[in-house]
């Protein structure tokens, strides 16, 4: 009809709701009376949650040893200083049974893996196996890209270089006997690090050849588990944790697993000797080391924060909606107009 | 091509750079040098008539466009970053990724512009190669060239309907009258007609391009579209001026002329189309410059926290006793000094917080005001049906200014009135005659009216029916009785030279105009068709016509009443215009017979009052037929054609106030000069009395005049007064020499026009006056009241005199009957009386029984008055006094002084100021003011041209400001605020992190997911935001214009508005680090695990901000937040998915997916992110029920159904006293039956001593007055 010849006219502006915002809308209006019911849900939620990481976290056993040895009586204080080899042992006692399976952590304290340029120096590429990259390495890794004679140093850089090198047996007192306490080290790494990110040229000391082990390493990469060759070079797992940075200055990295013979389900109660080869400096960084023994639940491993932020939050909550309800009765909203 | 030496080049170059720049040029045909090469051209030195707008070439794009790109600051910052980041010492990124952000903003930007260029060259193209006609000697006739082949020099010859390629010099006119008409819609928008002439005396005999010997000295190419000064010299040094009458200007379309040739003076970019073509203007808008101010508080806050990082790093490395492994030495195994390593950290740390200062935010500024814009374009409110165009955008960056206008200057004729004149009455010799529209109709007929009425049921029907069945005015008819009375015995008594005064008073009428008469045919069909196609109400009253009235009307308001397209927009406005339009249809039926042919004239005059007298002498028989530059034939009632000789037309001036016409009357051989002007510039001209005869009485027609004159303007009307003056004929010879001389010269020609024009004008008799009535626009009342309740002072500045100001104050309601009034208007302004006001005025508003009640002060002041409280001393105190007033009134102001005050105004409060109008005069304000809006009316487009909006009704202002304008102030002023908020959140977990990592600049998310972060996944959620939030509806807007107050001032975008959302930013940053951090303390979690939950947790802090932030959730709003989540998890997991080596350091292999299997992640991001927003949102429900802000209130009225909502706010409106809009009273003339004349005078005799009477606060006006006189 008329009305749509008009509509014809080349100017006229569309009449959709789109073009003139109109189209259909949710309002919402932020005011107590919705809010009261949701803050409580949430509340009521988080409180749950809460006591759930709460209770779960109480339950996870923790057992720490301090190896530093800065204090004179401590029988690592010997190896402190000692640039030779030396080995350490200390004692512990489990009360109770430490229900398995057990993770064997290492720490240290006061270590800035996550520094810039700490973390930039490697060569990705070269730890992939790309075989270029072993005689002429990235210069991500200077200094540490080659020795004084200027061979190319497989793996390059400072992370690999400043490798974590002491290494850990636990023994069992059972009966006056020392029992071996078996660890496994295999599984610690994550599986994409040893399955696709690192793999090894296939022959190992022909393609080493014509390159030099790190400074600070006592053995060349293909020599790190000779015993067994899928747990060597790059894919040797302690290397693999290593070379996972870790995020703060105060960490745990994953030494062993105790999940074989009689210690699968856990360490039973009694006393145990834990012998440290010690080997790693860390008086130049002020920083401690230690062994922490602990089991994992779902939500990793022990950690009250969560639980406790949970509830207090929830209780918050809580709070929040009876302040609002107390609002609400106080000014009668203006919704009622 | 010939070579030629370089010296020879350059001498070429500087006497082309001479021959351009030079005061005069001297240009000569081409046709002699035809087929010379280049060298020996003649005019080879001005610019050809191809045209370039584009600004890039095809090889220069590039280094052309960076160019340009790195005019903005922001862009070199972040270049320079980059650029930094390649130096070894300092990076802290790979250097080619860190090139990333910047170089996809400016690909963006480059595109874009690249795109723009594009479209321009495309115009550009086809434009040169339009196809023209040149002479060629060769061929000895007009041959096809195209547009970019013109040349200076060369002969156009442009037919009818073509558009005009250069700029030429009319020499030829198919026209027997040496006219040629053109329009000029292209480059000024009038659609009038308007006459060029040919210029005189080059041609003795017929037009021969060949023999054209003569020299053309014109000046140099200006921008003046109204100005053309040149003279053409023929051989014999006989010297022809020309003026921009004789210039067909490039762009304007031939009409009604079969073919006109013309000489090319100026071409291509030397035209003066292409000299006013400056492209969309680019405005700085408050909000940016606040907005360049926090960018500049975000740069201090970068340096801040990049020196607390320099700082750290150096307390860090002092605290290592020795040497670390983890500490990496240069390729040379050399560790700096920490002094010397924490300088260098502290560029590391300037690259790394970079994006503190929001890199996309210009980029998402522009995007968003692009997006504003088309909403506000495609806004159907605020189209107009009329005239078929919606609201233009002309400068593209200042939408939001609109939502914090607090002053606003109107001017009155054409934007708050039609400015589509209706004649009302006149005074002839000292006699009053009413001249009413729709005077009598028969009462039969207004009882079928009554019948329509009832069954169409609308009041509007029924006025639009009015309109359209009586059409033409009816004349007074004791006016026509003394035409006929006097025509007889002018017929009589022919020859003698004592003419009718009331005959002469309508002959000049007819006479004394710039009107062009045509006729409606071929070439104009296209307006005629369209109107009729557009309304179907024309064709009806063409039935009607033909078909006789009654049966006719009768039926058709049956069929009107049924019609759907009679809504309420369709009012007479409508009518009118068609009406004016298609004037055949509405010939005066009185003189049915005589004017057959008189039917198909239409007049167009370039100003809308000539055209409403040319119709009003129609209407009483003095028929218009026909205008040449010589000649004028007018028909008398008698129906004789007289044909009278033009001898001179002394156009309008803004200083004379007045034009007059010299003509020969045919009959009595007297050379006459009709005069028609204000009347205040008329008055004092006036000489001896008119005749003898007249003798007793002739010293009351002036008086009487006057008085009749100062009736009109308290009515409203606009009056003009007619006069006459019999010149002998050798004063006239001689003048008329001078005359010519004076339009000659080259030097000072117009002053010596004017001197001329003066000369001639004086010891004028008084013929008459005429009283014009222009309407209010529809709703102007109505968007007034809206504004002032908006908080907005409005003030009207108009030429008009005080009374009509007043009373026009009135009717739009700008000025209110309980208004304390003030009036200056003695000219006389001293700081005793701005002061004894002041004081006054404060007491008035401190009074306790006004406490209750808006300041309802207005102020209404004159011109010269206003020039007095301009000057420096009493300047600050008037402006005092100003800001106590609501409305304030400034009448017989100049242009210059329009734009004098909005400039006092707003430098003197610091206030945003909106100019609207729609003249000429007006663009010297509208230019001065921040926001300048055109409307485009019936005086042809200049303001619009000079604005930054352009409406075509004042009552689309409402509209613009108060909802358009809110938004784009709420939008834009909340998406900047969260522009600065995210990248303050975002940066600082950056920044908290390297207080656990020795300050060396590490970052815990991955490089390309940071830029990612910023680029994709955040970006437009705040784009949309800025589009399409809505935070209170059109209507609760439109109803409760308080709100809009809300932007005014400082607004929502203020310090406190910024500095708490980047307080909440450094709270949401430490909740979303730290609740990760202590969850993951002494674990083996690694670096990029941790910073998984971090960004995750970031993601959803900062879209959710936004959803709290969000007013109303449509699909658009839904799809954007929630598309922004997936692209997140789907970009992240597939990144993480492919990306094995990529990347170092972080190679961010199967990061997420780990993350994604373990519980506690989804954990720790529901924690952060609920602990982070739980104060804003809390902050919000509190505040919304405790304190509810007037935004929330309406959002509130919004959630009510429609007629609550509108019963709501009715009730609210009537307690806060809001009366109901008064009805115009102008609209609805006093209409005495011809049976009973009223007297006319009676009803303005209460009005008459209004000075005194309205006033409130005559005790200072009096004691003023008193000062004045003694």
């Amino acid at each position: 009809m008329v009305k749509e010849e008009q509509e014809e006219s080349s100017n006229r502006p569309d009449n959709t709701a789109f073009t003139q915002q109109r189209l259909p809308a949710w309002q919402p209006i932020l005011s107590a009376s919705i809010v009261i019911p949701m803050f409580l849900l949430i509340g009521a939620a988080f409180i749950g949650v809460g006591v759930a990481l709460f209770i779960t976290s109480r339950d996870i056993q923790l057992q720490e040893l301090d190896y530093t040895g800065d204090d004179s009586e401590h029988p690592c204080f010997k190896c402190r200083t000692n640039t030779e080899k030396c080995t350490c042992s200390m004692t512990f006692s489990i009360p109770t049974l430490f229900k398995g399976p057990v993770f064997f952590y290492y720490g240290l304290t006061n270590y800035f893996q996550n520094q810039r340029k700490y973390g930039a120096s490697k060569d990705d590429n070269q730890l992939y196996g790309d075989l270029d990259y072993f005689t002429n390495p990235s210069t991500d890794c200077d200094p540490y890209t080659r020795d004084s004679k200027n061979m190319p140093i497989v793996p390059c850089g400072a992370l690999a270089n400043s490798m974590f090198n002491d290494s850990f047996s636990l023994s069992h007192t059972v009966n006056g006997v020392q029992k071996i306490v078996p660890l496994d080290g295999k599984g610690i790494a994550w599986w994409t690090d040893y399955n696709i990110k690192y793999r090894n040229p296939t022959l190992n000391s022909v393609f080493f050849s014509g390159t030099k082990k790190p400074t600070n390493w006592p053995k060349p990469i293909y020599e790190l588990d000779t015993t067994d060759v899928y747990n060597n070079g790059f894919i040797n797992q302690d290397f693999l944790v290593w070379m996972r940075r870790a995020a703060l200055p105060d960490f745990r990295k994953l030494y062993r697993r105790i999940t074989h013979d009689d210690y699968a389900d856990g360490l039973p109660a009694g006393n145990y000797t834990l012998t440290i080869a010690y080997n790693y400096p860390v008086h130049s960084f002020n920083g401690k080391k230690k062994v922490v023994l602990s089991n994992v639940s779902w939500m990793g491993g022990k950690n009250d924060f969560l639980g406790i932020a949970y509830i207090v939050v929830g209780s918050m909550c809580v709070v929040m909606s009876v302040v609002m309800l107390i609002v609400y009765a106080r000014f009668k909203f203006a919704e009622d107009v | 091509m010939t070579w030629r030496s370089p010296l020879a080049l350059v001498r070429d170059a500087l006497q082309g750079q001479r021959a351009r720049e030079r005061e005069l040029r001297s240009l000569v045909s081409n046709l002699p040098y035809e087929g010379l090469e280049k060298g020996k051209q003649p005019n080879r030195f001005f610019l050809s008539n191809a045209i370039k707008t584009t600004k890039y070439s095809l090889l220069l794009f590039l280094p052309m466009n960076l160019y340009e790109q790195f005019h903005r600051l922001a862009n070199l910052y972040f270049v320079g970053l980059a650029i930094l980041n390649f130096i070894p010492v300092v990076n802290a990124f790979q250097p080619e990724v860190a090139l990333i952000p910047i170089c996809v903003i400016m690909l963006l930007t480059a595109l874009k512009d690249g795109w723009e260029d594009f479209r321009r060259y495309q115009s550009d193209r086809k434009v040169n190669n339009t196809p023209c006609f040149v002479y060629s000697r060769r061929e000895k006739q007009y041959v096809e060239r195209r547009w970019k082949d013109v040349r200076v020099g060369d002969f156009v010859q442009v037919v009818s309907n073509e558009i005009v390629p250069a700029d030429l010099l009319l020499l030829y006119s198919s026209d027997p009258n040496g006219v040629c008409h053109i329009e000029t819609a292209n480059l000024d928008g009038e659609t009038n007609l308007k006459q060029r002439i040919v210029v005189s005396g080059l041609w003795n005999l017929g037009f021969e391009p060949e023999s054209f010997n003569s020299t053309v000295v014109c000046e140099r190419p200006n921008s003046n579209l109204n100005h053309f000064k040149c003279f053409v010299e023929k051989p014999d040094k006989d010297k022809v001026g020309a003026s921009i009458e004789s210039l067909l200007l490039r762009g304007c379309t031939v009409r009604n002329t079969n073919h006109a040739v013309g000489f090319v003076v100026y071409a291509g970019h030397e035209t003066k189309a292409m000299l006013n073509n400056n492209g969309s203007r680019y405005k700085r808008s408050k909000l940016e410059q606040k907005l360049n101010v926090d960018v500049f508080f975000c740069l201090i806050l970068l340096f801040a926290m990049c020196l607390i990082g320099a700082f750290g790093h150096y307390l860090w490395l002092e605290s290592l006793p020795g040497v670390p492994s983890f500490l990496v030495p240069d390729s040379n195994g050399h560790l700096d000094v920490p002094s010397l390593e924490s300088f260098y950290m502290f560029f590391t740390m300037i690259i790394l917080l970079q994006i503190l200062i929001p890199i996309s935010l210009y980029v998402s500024i522009e995007l968003v005001k692009v997006g504003q814009i088309f909403f506000i374009t495609n806004d159907i409110d605020l189209y107009d049906e009329e005239t078929d165009s919606r609201v233009q955008c002309r400068a593209l960056n200042i939408t939001e200014d609109l939502g914090q206008i607090e002053y606003v200057f109107s001017d009155k004729t054409g934007t708050l009135t039609e400015n589509k004149m209706v004649f009302r009455r006149c005074s002839v010799m000292g006699t009053e005659y009413p001249h009413k529209e729709n005077g009598h109709q028969p009462a039969r007929r207004t009882t079928a009216w009554q019948k329509a009425q009832k069954q169409g049921g609308s009041e509007c029907t029924q006025r639009c029916g009015l309109q359209q069945s009586t059409g033409m005015k009816t004349t007074h008819q004791k006016l026509l009785q003394q035409i006929s009375r006097a025509e007889s015995s002018g017929g009589r008594r022919d020859g003698n030279r004592s003419f009718d005064p009331h005959l002469d008073f309508f002959l000049a009428l007819a006479i004394c105009n710039t009107v062009v008469v045509s006729a409606e045919n071929a070439h104009r069909q296209r307006v005629s068709l369209l109107q009729l196609t557009r309304n179907p109400l024309e064709t009806f009253s063409s039935l009607v016509k033909k078909a006789g009235a009654f049966f006719q009307s009768n039926k058709r308001n049956r069929t009107l009443s049924e019609d759907p397209v009679i809504d309420s927009a369709k009012t007479e406005d409508e009518a009118d215009a068609n009406r004016l339009r298609t004037c055949s249809l509405h010939a005066p039926s009185q003189n049915g017979s005589t004017i057959v042919e008189a039917e198909e004239l239409c007049y167009e005059a370039e100003s809308p009052d000539e055209a409403a007298l040319v119709y009003a002498a129609r209407a009483y028989g003095f028929i218009l037929l026909a205008r040449t530059p010589d000649s004028v034939t007018v028909r008398l009632p008698s129906g004789e054609d007289l044909v009278f000789e033009v001898l001179d037309t002394l156009t309008f001036d803004s200083n004379r106030k007045r034009m007059s016409v010299l003509v020969r009357h045919p009959v009595t051989k007297d050379y006459v000069l009709y005069t028609k002007g204000a009347d205040y510039s008329i008055m004092e001209l006036l000489g001896t009395p008119y005749a003898e005869n007249f003798s007793g009485t002739e010293k009351n027609i002036a008086a009487d005049t006057q008085y009749h004159l100062d009736c009109y303007a308290k009515e409203g009307l606009r009056t003009l007064c007619i006069t006459k003056k019999v010149v002998s004929e050798s004063t006239c010879q001689s003048w008329l020499g001078e005359r010519k001389r004076a339009q000659a010269a080259m030097e000072c020609r117009e002053e010596l026009i004017t001197q001329t024009a003066v000369q001639l004008e004086t010891n004028l008799t008084l013929l008459g006056a005429t009283g014009i009535e222009d309407r209010l626009q529809e709703k102007v009342p109505d968007t007034i009241v809206a504004l002032r309740e908006a908080g907005i002072h409005v003030w009207v500045l108009t030429g008009d005199k005080p009374e009509t100001a007043v009373n026009i104050g009135y009717a739009c309601r700008l000025l209110e009957e309980e208004d304390l009034k003030l009036l200056f208007f003695f000219q006389v302004t001293c700081t005793a009386i701005l002061d004894c006001t002041l004081e006054e005025v404060r007491r008035y508003r401190d009074d306790p029984r006004n406490a209750g009640t808006t300041q309802n002060i207005s102020l209404v002041i004159d011109g010269d008055t206003l020039d007095m409280a301009k000057s420096p001393d009493l300047q600050e105190r008037f402006v005092e006094l100003t800001k106590h007033c609501r409305s304030v009134l400034c009448c017989r102001v100049t242009p210059l002084q329009k734009s004098a005050v909005v400039k006092l105004v707003r430098e003197k409060l610091k206030v945003m100021t909106l100019a609207v109008g729609d003249g000429a005069n007006d663009v010297n304000m509208i230019q001065a003011a921040d926001v300048g809006i055109g409307i485009s009316g019936q005086e042809g487009m200049q303001a619009v041209m000079a604005s930054d909006f352009a409406i075509s009704r004042f009552k689309h202002l409402k509209k613009l400001v108060l909802v358009h304008g809110h938004w784009c102030y709420t939008r834009l002023a909340n998406m900047i605020i969260y522009f600065f908020y995210k990248n303050v959140a975002y940066v600082n977990l950056l920044f908290w992190y390297q207080f656990f990592c020795g300050f060396t600049a590490t970052t815990m998310i991955d490089y390309w997911l940071m830029i990612f972060f910023n680029l994709f996944f955040t970006s437009t959620p705040p784009i949309m935001f800025g589009i399409f939030d809505k935070d209170v509806s059109v209507e609760v807007l439109q109803g409760v214009p308080e709100l809009y107050r809300t932007g005014q001032g400082k607004g929502e975008y203020n310090f406190l508005t910024f500095w708490i959302s980047i307080l909440d930013a450094f709270y949401q940053s430490l909740v979303c680090f730290f609740i990760p951090y202590l969850a993951y303390q002494d674990s083996d979690v690694d670096l990029f695990t941790f910073g998984t939950p971090l960004n995750t947790a970031a993601l959803f802090t900062i879209l959710l901000h936004l959803g709290i932030e969000i007013k109303s959730w449509t699909l658009v709003h839904w799809i954007i937040m929630l598309g922004s989540v997936a692209l997140y998890f789907i970009v992240t997991l597939a990144y993480t998915a492919t990306c094995v080596t990529c990347n170092p350091p972080s190679n961010p292999y199967w990061i997420l997916q780990n993350q994604m299997a373990d519980p506690m992640f989804y954990l720790i991001v529901t924690l952060c992110t609920v602990v982070a927003l739980l104060p804003r949102y809390t902050f919000h429900v509190l505040k919304n029920s405790v304190a509810p802000s007037p935004l929330l209130q309406g959002r509130q009225l919004d959630r009510m159904d429609p007629s609550t909502r509108d019963q709501w706010i009715k009730e609210w409106r009537g307690f806060r006293g809001g009366a109901p809009a008064k009805r115009y009273e102008l609209s609805d003339p006093p209409s005495p039956t011809l049976e009973t004349p009223v007297d006319f005078f009676p009803e303005f005799l209460p009005d008459s001593n209004f000075m005194g009477d309205d006033l409130s606060l005559n005790v200072i006006t009096e004691s003023r007055q008193r000062a004045v006189h003694t």
